[in-house]
């Protein structure tokens, strides 16, 4: 299931907020080789988890990490705005309608239903809170991903070269891209939302909808 | 309502005394016809203000049963980014439930949604519509007014912390290419062909817009052109 936390949430769900910090640090630092700082709990954290962000998460049925993101509104701090200030002349990026959108994440043994279902998440936020853009930070695998969820993502720039160079650009889920992706993931619309309503209400304590899928 | 609201903006905008907060929540109550409007905030220093219609037998009320401990709206949105209807968070605990109930007493209505703020030196605030109305219509009145209700929101913050003395972080300025994509717009333009005359997507030409827009305090783009014209910072 997908579970929708802020970082004040993860305390009371230790195994999947542990796998997915170490699972970021296989990712992000191992196999993308990205200068990020991994801990001596071998976990990935930078100071934008420190700013309570929320985290959409893919939960599998053994409560570990399969996938996630990190969201930021850009009327914050953001990394966006603080590291790649060509996109918008210097000037900060900033609405309440534009999140930031990173550390797109997806655990070495996570099934096909993953990427889809993190694709979901992000269109649910969209829809629930009236947002128009994701501005974010992309590796070239992330961008092919996005693509085959129909999400086309518009790489505004990218630092770096090659296979290892980071975009940085804008991205959002339609309408009509709904149908194909909940099918993708299994579930109906109405327990894809039941899932965001649920872990906002309750921080995520959990839902007999989760038995459902 | 459009102008209404676009009017009300402005007065709040133009606001130089804390009375404009008091004025703006009762014009809020009649525009969006609902029972109440509460603008609150706790500064970096803990210090608190508050404006709006609660009946201040209300307030006392709830600085005296110590409610701020138990109100699932608090625990909903601090430390959160997102809008809350309080329908959705969670009154399971009997305290949280009677607390509604002794809340319906002194005047509120069975709804409400919340808006949390946060400024930059980890000041907090909340900006809260309350009404009577069954779940449905309630939940229909957040989707039609929730955009609405959001910019107003920040707008409320922005003066705040205008009043606070941050100006120059409540009021960044416009960049150049925000400033070009509203030109092309007050000129008449399309979207695309205002992207095309840029040389960007639509896509980030709207990207750019909604960021003007934002900076602007405007409600829409139409308002955010409309602004920018009257203010002098884009001239066609």
């Amino acid at each position: 299931m997908l579970r929708y936390l802020y970082a004040s949430d993860l305390a009371r769900f230790p195994r999947l907020a542990r796998s997915m910090f170490t699972d970021r640090a296989e990712q992000f630092s191992r196999r993308l080789g990205w200068d990020v700082t991994v801990n001596a709990a071998g976990e990935e954290r930078d100071q934008y988890d420190a700013l309570n962000p929320l985290y959409v998460i893919w939960e599998g049925p053994d409560g570990a990490h399969g996938g996630s993101m990190r969201f930021l509104p850009t009327t914050g701090r953001t990394m966006v705005n603080e590291h790649f200030d060509f996109l918008n002349d210097g000037a900060p990026i900033t609405s309440p309608f534009i999140w930031e959108c990173t550390r797109f994440c997806l655990s070495p043994g996570a099934d096909r239903r993953v990427a889809p279902a993190l694709a979901l998440g992000a269109g649910e936020l969209m829809a629930r809170f009236g947002l128009e853009h994701f501005v974010g930070v992309f590796d070239a695998r992330m961008e092919r991903i996005y693509r085959l969820m129909g999400l086309e993502p518009e790489v505004l720039g990218r630092s770096g070269e090659g296979r290892d160079a980071i975009g940085v650009g804008l991205w959002s889920m339609d309408a009509a891209a709904f149908a194909p992706t909940l099918a993708k993931v299994g579930v109906s619309r109405e327990t894809s939302q039941g899932w965001l309503r649920y872990s906002l209400a309750l921080g995520g304590a959990a839902p007999e909808l989760a038995q459902a899928v | 309502m459009r102008a209404r609201l676009e009017a009300l903006l402005t007065s709040l905008q133009e606001a130089d005394t804390l009375e404009a907060f008091q004025t703006a929540t009762e014009d809020i109550c009649d525009i969006f016809d609902v029972r109440h409007c509460v603008y609150h905030w706790v500064n970096s220093d803990g210090e608190r203000f508050g404006a709006g219609t609660y009946s201040s037998a209300w307030v006392d009320r709830y600085l005296e049963m110590d409610y701020l401990r138990m109100d699932p709206v608090i625990f909903g949105c601090f430390q959160r980014f997102t809008p809350a209807n309080w329908k959705d968070l969670d009154w399971s605990s009997k305290p949280a439930r009677a607390m509604l109930e002794d809340a319906m007493t002194y005047g509120l209505g069975n709804q409400g949604y919340s808006i949390p703020l946060h400024g930059p030196q980890g000041q907090f605030a909340l900006f809260t519509l309350n009404g009577e109305a069954s779940d449905e219509d309630w939940a229909r009145f957040v989707e039609e007014n929730g955009r609405d209700l959001i910019v107003l929101a920040h707008e409320f913050n922005r003066k705040a912390l205008e009043f606070e003395g941050a100006e120059g972080v409540v009021s960044p300025s416009l960049s150049p290419r925000e400033l070009a994509a509203i030109r092309c717009l007050a000129r008449g333009l399309s979207r695309a062909q205002a992207a095309a005359e840029l040389g960007i997507s639509e896509h980030t030409l709207r990207v750019y817009i909604e960021s003007g827009r934002h900076k602007l305090g405007a409600l829409n783009t139409t308002h955010a052109v409309a602004r920018a014209l009257s203010t002098g910072i884009i001239i066609v």
